[in-house]
């Protein structure tokens, strides 16, 4: 440590923030107090709605506070607005670029507005323009750049004026890993330069990279400092359970249900174990696993989670909470659940996905993964039916979507990424509608209701408007709609998008006990994590199909001496670039 | 005010209108196919009434009264032999009214001292327009009867001779009212409604956000997007006026000058608006609503472009003084047709003024706020 | 079939209700457009601000005068002397028409000649101008015929509007008003309810689910139906009873007019929502089509008037049908076989419109 160390960037005392007023008013932010430094990227972490938007508003002087004091860069953020603005580089959510204007255009507005003269300005292009690669497509509409180069161009424009200050909202929202690699570079670089960075993230591998963080909750901070000494609240209490293949559902649900575990999640044929503080190491075996469980290494993930978990107890209970209690499968289809041969689709000229081919047995859960736009989401509507293939052909529980789509259709259950209800509706209303829609018979209609309410825990909001439930609620509700004619596939589409990692641990326990009643399940996702409960992968780039195979499969492949132990972003990326090195050649 | 920063955020609008054609195409076409349409599809004039004549007596006179109606450009009159084939064609729409002459129609005439009666029946569904056919057809026939009088060089008692001259509008075209008002209609919509459309999106895309953080003040960001879509609602108005004038006929007697200032200024209160409604509604289904609501309606109804103010109830018309369309219509139709007449154009700019003073201010104040 | 088209159906009716912005959409305009259009559109022309430049104060022209101060029509608000101030108070709007006797008014009358009665007109507003000559016309010719009790053989026009003896605005604003409103209700709700669905991504669901394409789109027309039957009823409804519009024709002609009128423009609604992607765009498409289909409807001013090319187009312009049919419906209470005329048009555009809505669907699924 320094011997004087340099005056904090931003200081936050006791801030609130509300909007609204009166009864109705809802708290974004609840006494907030925290320092910012300079030379370190401060990560703010939390899931949608926690806070961390308004928090980066209030620091840029977008927003003020209705309590407490904002100090940036030494001046009162309340009375200082345009001086503390000079400083300030901002990029907000979908980078804030003018998408009908070249990059070049782009960056002459941010110059303009921050009054650099022509000189500073060459050489400031030059820099940014060489440090994020942009140079060769100055002259390309904003619009027209991958969610690579959008992202690394609003970040040029923000670094423009050498900000003293770095804040970005959700930087890395929908861009592919290699892509958050870069990101990162650039970043990590400015803040050697003594940058101070705020970096908000929905995903907690993120915060796990930062100098420091700020955890959010409800708009309440639950925890900050560094990342490190963060996760080593739950040290010694995590350990990785191997488990015999094909049984990973249960143990995990099993382990989930242990007094000791405080945590359960799938990491590909293992288990991750977090413990509760004190708890006695469950046994291996006892809990369905092969083997004594081997401690490994905490991540941020596992101290948030038993941190909310110890929060709200309440919820704890919801995430073993009984599995979907699907009356016995239909009798298992033969062959395969889903079948895609040689699926190829144009756009115009445009061919968004080129004969990918590959089936799925009945019960397992198979994931589409891939950067935005890169032909996942293309393939997944042709699977189920909203998108007719240019060519190939798709067979969904044994019947062809092109032949027979009604009937496919009564066979598959779908959810979409933004949980897709009538808003305006109560709970209820939606779960009339849909068995409705599905052609359930009067007496079947309500049993299935029951069960849907009884369930997913819905009978409490039953009658409450399902456009002002909780995001966890709604999801529950969107996958007990998807559900209510018992399907034999299940589509999700970016399911747990947005939602904190509690609702995420509760929905994918509910995914597996249904895969294991042998529900054919296939997701899209773009989180890594959430790409562990699947049992197979596929990895889209380009529009072709670059990979397939079990999480494990695909982390093998890249072990080497300086990654003995791969993530499965490790994989990603590492197939990416594999591919991107052949096309050049 | 640095003026860097308002060159950059007009260089900025000025790239995006030109990338973007949907905002040039409500500037530039828009005027066109709305002055087209309206212009030529809204007239108040009836030319070419179909018009029945019940002829009974089938006399010379007779022949001349058909003819009466035949040669103004007001009627295309049929012939009927009897009244109830009349009323048919009236029921099922063919003609808009007829006139019956008995079959002592000729006989009575020549008696001197004697009243022919002539009955005239219209189609009042159309109230206005059976009370512009009547007048017509009441001119008609007086025509028609001074020169049977002339004919026959019979002098006449005392005749008193109505002599109507129509200022400002001799031909009495109602396009020559409706045209200018249209004016009015096209600067609120492009105003109000692209500005607002346009200001959503920039809030969409987070663009407003990263511009509100630099050093550019609020004022200069407004002033830019005000700047960029006020040349391109004047450019409109150029467009209009050609079309005004050499298609439609219109005859503008005012001065160019005046038409050009009280333009500026009205368009400055449709853009803030827009603005305004931007930041009132934030979503863009509430967004057209309200455009559609605060904006167009009043600019079609209540500001005199069509209907006469002046004969509505007294609380529509107290209704008609907030909204500004009404003003700036008072003027074009003013400019237009009398020309420049100060005691009409003084007082609508100053509250015109007011107005835009007024708007501008609370976007510009609830711009900054409306991030809550 | 029936069950899941039922509960479609239901549904919409559920989302239109519980949202209070669709709710507010339609509820609220048609309220404020028939408060606004029964009294502000107006042809009527009352209280006219007359002035008057009388050069002669002899008896005959005093009685002139006196009867057009008597008069309803006119508001005597000023007199002049010169031409002059007739001019300035002309141009600044403060007289709308001017009545100007001359000097030898009142001799010409005595002695027989012809005399000249003089009437400026502000002629900027055309129709208001003719509504005031016409006024003026009629008070002069009852001060002739006062004059020569014995008429000479002159003709005496005896003029009868029919089915709206006093020529009363409300009588045909109001029943083209209830078509207008009916139209913008259903295209609006058709074109938004599916345009809402696909921006929330329900859409999507509706796919995925057993549901055929005409299914959806049956259950998606049906619930604008019974709300244009609704509105149009209840605007029908305040016409008659607040206004005092008179309804004289069958209201069984009325209902099936109706059911027609809302087969077209829900037929129309639905070709917008197979086009547009967003709630906005689907707002664009209501008034790219309405805002033409309205000026050419004859709802404000007569068909008959346009130029040849407009009155095709009024052809295709299923709201200019059924203007035409509501009032002959109210006013004249007119037969089925004439109705038949306007009928088929609508039914006709209804069936291509639906038709090609449906195939556009379709297409678009591929």
């Amino acid at each position: 440590m320094a011997p004087a160390a340099p005056p904090p960037a931003v200081v936050l005392d006791a801030v609130t923030k509300r909007f609204g007023k009166g009864p109705q008013a809802t708290i974004a932010l609840d006494h907030v107090s925290a320092e910012i430094r300079p030379g370190e990227i401060t990560g703010l972490v939390g899931p949608d709605g926690a806070g961390k938007t308004t928090l980066l508003r209030l620091i840029a002087g977008l927003l003020t506070p209705d309590d407490g004091k904002i100090t940036v860069l030494g001046h009162d953020s309340a009375n200082a607005v345009t001086a503390v603005q000079q400083d300030i580089g901002y990029m907000p959510q979908r980078f804030g670029l003018y998408e009908d204007l070249t990059v070049a255009e782009n960056l002459r507005l941010y110059a303009d507005m921050h009054g650099l003269d022509e000189a500073a300005r060459q050489e400031r292009f030059h820099t940014l323009l060489a440090f994020t690669a942009l140079g060769p497509f100055v002259e390309r509409l904003a619009g027209k750049l991958s969610g690579g180069m959008k992202q690394k161009l609003g970040l040029a424009c923000a670094l423009l004026p050498r900000p003293r200050l770095l804040l970005l909202d959700e930087p890395s929202a929908g861009v592919d890993p290699a892509s958050r690699r870069e990101l990162w570079r650039i970043v990590r670089t400015m803040a050697g330069e003594g940058v101070a960075v705020m970096w908000s993230t929905a995903y907690l591998d993120e915060a796990e990279r930062c100098d420091s963080f700020l955890l959010f909750d409800n708009g309440r901070l639950l925890a900050s400092g560094s990342p490190a000494e963060f996760s080593q609240r739950v040290e010694n209490r995590t350990f990785l359970l191997a488990v015999p293949s094909g049984s990973k559902h249960s143990v995990q649900r099993r382990a989930a249900a242990d007094p000791a575990v405080a945590d359960a999640i799938i990491q590909g044929e293992r288990i991750r174990l977090v413990l509760k503080a004190g708890a006695a190491l469950p046994d291996g075996p006892a809990l369905g696993g092969s083997g004594a469980p081997q401690p490994v290494r905490p991540r941020f993930e596992d101290a948030f989670v038993s941190l909310l978990q110890g929060r709200t107890p309440e919820r704890a209970e919801a995430r073993t909470a009984r599995p979907p209690g699907e009356p016995s499968a239909a009798a298992p289809v033969d062959g395969a659940a889903i079948e895609a041969r040689d699926l190829t689709r144009d756009f115009g000229a445009f061919r968004a996905v080129d004969d990918v081919t590959f089936t799925v047995s009945p019960g397992e859960v198979f994931g589409l993964l891939g950067p935005n736009g890169a032909g996942k989401s293309t393939t997944f509507r042709m699977l189920c039916g909203l998108l007719e293939p240019s060519s190939g052909s798709a067979r969904v529980a044994g019947v062809d979507l092109g032949t027979a789509r009604a009937a496919a259709r009564e066979r598959i259950g779908y959810m979409s990424q933004r949980f897709s209800l009538y808003g305006e509706l109560s709970v209820r209303d939606n779960l009339d509608f849909f068995s409705g829609v599905y052609g359930l018979d009067r007496a079947r209609r309500r049993q299935r209701i029951e069960w849907a309410l009884e369930s997913f825990e819905l009978g409490p909001v039953a009658r409450q408007t399902s456009g002002s439930l909780p995001l966890g609620f709604k999801q529950r509700l969107a996958l007990s709609c998807a559900l209510l004619h018992e399907p034999k596939v299940l589509f999700l589409d970016e399911p747990t998008s947005g939602v904190d990692p509690l609702m995420r641990r509760e929905f994918w326990a509910r995914i597996g006990a249904l895969a294991e009643r042998r529900v054919t399940v296939l997701v899209t996702s773009h989180f890594m994590d959430e790409a562990e409960y699947c049992d197979r992968l596929a990895i889209v780039y380009g529009g072709r199909m670059i990979a397939l195979g079990s999480p494990d499969d695909l982390k093998r492949r890249f072990v080497s001496d300086a990654l003995p132990d791969p993530t499965l972003e490790d994989a990603f990326v590492g197939l990416i670039e594999a591919q991107g090195t052949q096309v050049a050649s | 005010m640095k003026r860097m920063h308002l060159v950059g955020l007009l260089r900025k609008e000025f790239l995006q209108i030109v990338r973007d054609p949907s905002s040039i195409a409500i500037a530039l076409v828009m005027p066109i196919v709305l002055l087209i349409v309206i212009g030529y599809g809204v007239s108040l004039d009836a030319r070419g009434v179909t018009f029945g004549v019940v002829d009974e007596s089938r006399s010379v006179a007779s022949a001349g009264f058909f003819d009466a109606f035949a040669t103004t450009p007001y009627f295309k009159p049929t012939d009927f032999t009897n009244t109830r084939d009349a009323e048919a064609a009236l029921m099922r729409g063919d003609i808009q009214g007829f006139a019956v002459l008995r079959s002592d129609f000729s006989r009575n005439l020549e008696k001197p001292g004697h009243a022919v009666h002539v009955a005239v029946v219209v189609n009042g569904v159309d109230a206005n327009n059976a009370r512009i056919v009547t007048g017509y057809a009441q001119g008609a026939v007086a025509v028609w009867a001074r020169g049977r009088q002339t004919d026959r060089a019979m002098t006449a008692a005392a005749t008193v001779t109505l002599e109507s001259r129509y200022w400002f509008n001799p031909e009495i075209r109602s396009t020559n009212f409706i045209v200018p008002g249209l004016i009015a209609l096209i600067m609120t919509m492009i105003g109000a409604l692209l500005t607002a459309l346009v200001v959503a999106r920039e809030w969409e895309r987070g663009t407003m956000e990263a511009m509100m953080v630099s050093p550019a003040s609020m004022a200069e960001i407004i002033l830019g997007k005000l700047a960029a879509y006020f040349v391109l609602g004047m450019g409109s108005l150029a467009v209009s006026m050609g079309l005004a004038i050499f298609l439609f006929q219109v005859p503008f007697r005012g001065s160019v000058l005046a038409l050009v200032g009280i333009s500026a200024v009205f368009l400055v209160v449709a853009l803030a608006m827009g603005l305004l409604i931007s930041t009132v509604a934030r979503n863009q289904f509430v967004a057209a609503q309200l455009a559609f609501l605060v904006t167009f309606m009043p600019a079609l109804i209540l500001s005199g472009l069509l209907f006469d103010i002046e004969s509505t109830p007294v609380w529509v018309r107290v209704i008609t003084f907030i909204f500004p369309a009404r003003y700036y219509v008072s003027c074009l139709q003013t400019l237009f047709l009398a020309g420049t007449v100060h005691e009409i154009l003084l007082p609508n700019v100053l509250i015109l003024i007011a107005f835009a003073a007024v708007l501008l201010t609370a976007a510009i104040a609830r711009t900054r706020r409306s991030l809550e | 079939m029936l069950r899941r088209i039922l509960s479609l159906i239901i549904k919409e009716f559920l989302t239109l209700w519980k949202d209070p912005k669709s709710r507010y959409v339609i509820v609220a305009p048609p309220l404020i457009q028939l408060v606004l259009f029964a009294n502000a559109a107006t042809f009527d022309v009352t209280h006219v601000a007359l002035g008057l430049w009388v050069e002669d104060t002899a008896h005959p022209a005093t009685e002139l005068v006196s009867r057009f101060e008597g008069s309803t029509a006119f508001d005597v608000v000023a007199h002049f002397d010169n031409p002059g101030d007739v001019e300035r108070a002309l141009s600044a709007q403060r007289v709308k028409a001017v009545l100007h006797l001359g000097q030898t008014f009142s001799a010409d009358v005595l002695s027989g000649r012809p005399a000249k009665v003089q009437l400026l007109l502000d002629g900027r507003r055309s129709n208001t101008a003719l509504i005031v000559q016409n006024y003026a016309a009629s008070i002069l010719e009852d001060f002739q015929r006062q004059r020569s009790p014995k008429p000479d053989a002159g003709l005496q026009l005896e003029t009868r509007a029919w089915f709206n003896p006093n020529y009363d605005s409300k009588w045909f604003i109001l029943p083209g008003l209830t078509v207008l409103l009916t139209a913008v209700a259903t295209i609006l709700i058709t074109a938004l309810s599916v345009a809402r669905e696909r921006e929330l991504g329900t859409f999507e669901q509706l796919l995925v689910t057993p549901l055929r394409p005409m299914e959806i789109l049956l259950g998606k027309a049906l619930p604008p139906t019974c709300i244009g039957f609704v509105e149009a009823n209840v605007i029908a409804g305040v016409a008659v009873v607040v206004y005092g519009v008179p309804f004289i024709g069958k209201i069984l002609l009325f209902h099936v007019a109706v059911a027609a009128f809302a087969i077209s423009t829900i037929g129309i609604g639905m070709v917008i929502s197979s086009i547009a992607r967003t709630q906005q765009q689907a707002i664009l498409g209501v008034f790219i089509f309405l805002a033409p289909a309205i000026v050419l409807s004859g709802f404000a001013t007569p068909i008959a008037n346009m130029p040849l090319w407009s009155q095709e187009l009024t052809r295709i312009n299923p709201i200019a049908y059924m203007v035409r049919l509501t009032r002959s419906i109210f006013l004249e209470d007119v037969s089925w076989a004439i109705a038949w005329h306007q009928l088929w048009p609508m039914l006709l555009i209804g069936i291509v419109t639906q038709a090609y809505s449906t195939w556009l669907f379709a297409r678009k699924l591929q």
